[in-house]
């Protein structure tokens, strides 16, 4: 339902993405992993708009992405997004970031897109944090709310960029557990992450990028266990084996 | 002393008429200047180059003219061009607009200090850019706006003083006025500064309250 095709693009003189072509399938857990400046968040914002690209093709469920026209709204509401840093609005309520979108963009009725946020908070663990402000919940319970806040958009897929780089090593599990049981329920998934149990566990596929350029893929077990190429070997050990 | 009391019991009523037109000045132009404000603002951080440079230009020139001269432009210049004017109407639009330069500084300031991520956050969940504004950036620009903004309602109040040289009878004129028929400068001037300090107080006030919660956070 994602295609890229001979994507490229630079901030500057710098070519962040040397062509990428890369697709992902309805259902799919695709992990990008790769060392830092790799360009591994840049292909995440390029597939909804938040970066523009210079040459090549995106498109989601054959429409093509264009940050610069109106139909990237549309885009955006079936593709949703989970930052590193969450990106919660701290002058709301857990609930009122979940329905945020319901309410203004898709303008569902109040009782209802309340009733829905309130269940989704339930599902990733949180239904007793509804009415708490975010900058009062620890880091892994607001990724969670922003994870209910991307789901409450009932989008087609949702990109995770670094989903647990910014929290305490004790809450990642909370926030990898919410994300495998998406994963178990068939949501589609783009994830950039150092979590490598993660991506051998849960991961359809793997995608391993350095310098602008997708290096190695293949089925998860496979890229992880035997990896192919001297580069994600390398990157692999270090990851894994940081002594 | 005792004079000092005895001409005041004389002279607060009228300088209170005059207090009465400072508050229509000051509050008639704060809204003005509110309102103009928050356009320049939105403008200058719209990214749509036209409106960008057209807010910048009007920003500076507004900036680079004197409260004064922009009076009497409007006030004595208009009429020429058919747009007839009171002294009182003049007076708001003049300070509404020449403040309106500041207003729309801090405003932008504000919009700018707001975290880029969460712009994302509100792209990433459809917004377009007038309803992030309006749901996400705003509410939070104004904890950061607010200080300034009451600085700004203190500086209009004593500012409002000059709608006297197009003859707004506002305190500051109506204290001239008697001071000249009775000479009685001490104590007509007296009364007059104690006014304004009186209607300053609450604003201060407000500015410490806008300050002690935009720190809390």
């Amino acid at each position: 339902m994602i295609e890229l095709r001979d994507v490229h693009k630079s901030f500057g003189k710098v070519e962040v993405l040397k062509g990428i072509t890369a697709s992902v399938a309805k259902s799919e857990v695709v992990c990008i992993i790769g060392p830092s400046g790799s360009g591994k968040s840049t292909i995440l914002r390029c597939i909804n708009g938040l970066e523009s690209y210079d040459r090549g093709e995106i498109s989601v469920e054959g429409a093509r992405v264009d940050s610069n026209d109106r139909s990237i709204v549309a885009i955006r509401t079936q593709v949703s997004m989970v930052f590193q840093r969450f990106n919660l609005f701290p002058h709301r309520t857990a609930l009122e970031n979940v329905i945020e979108g319901p309410l203004y963009v898709k303008k569902e009725p109040r009782e209802q897109a309340i009733a829905r946020g309130r269940a989704l908070l339930a599902q990733v663990g949180l239904a007793d944090k509804a009415e708490v402000h975010p900058p009062k919940l620890s880091g892994g319970q607001q990724q969670r709310v922003a994870i209910a806040r991307a789901l409450a958009m009932q989008p087609k897929a949702i990109l995770f960029d670094e989903p647990t780089s910014a929290l305490d090593p004790e809450l990642v599990g909370d926030v990898l557990s919410v994300m495998r049981k998406l994963a178990d329920d068939g949501m589609t998934m783009v994830v950039v992450t150092h979590e490598m149990g993660f991506a051998r566990d849960v991961a359809d596929r793997v995608l391993f990028i350095d310098g602008g350029v997708i290096v190695e893929q293949g089925a998860a077990k496979s890229v992880l266990n035997q990896p192919q190429h001297p580069r994600t070997q390398d990157f692999l050990r270090r990851v894994l084996h940081p002594l | 002393m005792q004079k000092f009391f005895h001409d005041a019991v004389e002279f607060v009523p009228i300088l209170l008429q005059g207090v009465w037109l400072t508050i229509v000045v000051t509050v008639g132009s704060l809204l003005l200047s509110t309102v103009l404000g928050l356009a320049w603002a939105l403008m200058r951080v719209s990214g749509i180059g036209i409106l960008v440079g057209l807010s910048a230009a009007v920003i500076n020139v507004i900036r680079g003219i004197p409260i004064i001269v922009l009076l009497f432009y409007i006030y004595f210049v208009m009429p020429d061009f058919g747009i007839a004017l009171s002294a009182l109407q003049a007076a708001i639009i003049g300070l509404g607009i020449a403040y309106s330069a500041y207003q729309a500084e801090n405003f932008r300031a504000g919009i700018e200090a707001i975290d880029k991520g969460q712009i994302e956050a509100a792209q990433t969940i459809g917004m377009g850019w007038w309803l992030t504004m309006r749901r996400v950036v705003l509410p939070q620009a104004v904890r950061i706006i607010l200080p300034p903004y009451g600085n700004i309602m203190i500086m209009m109040l004593k500012d409002s003083s000059q709608a006297s040289t197009i003859t707004v009878a506002e305190l500051a004129l109506q204290g001239k006025l008697i001071a000249s028929s009775t000479f009685k400068n001490t104590s007509v001037f007296t009364l007059v500064a104690l006014m304004y300090l009186t209607m300053s107080i609450p604003l201060i006030l407000l500015v410490r309250h806008f300050e002690n919660k935009a720190n809390r956070k």
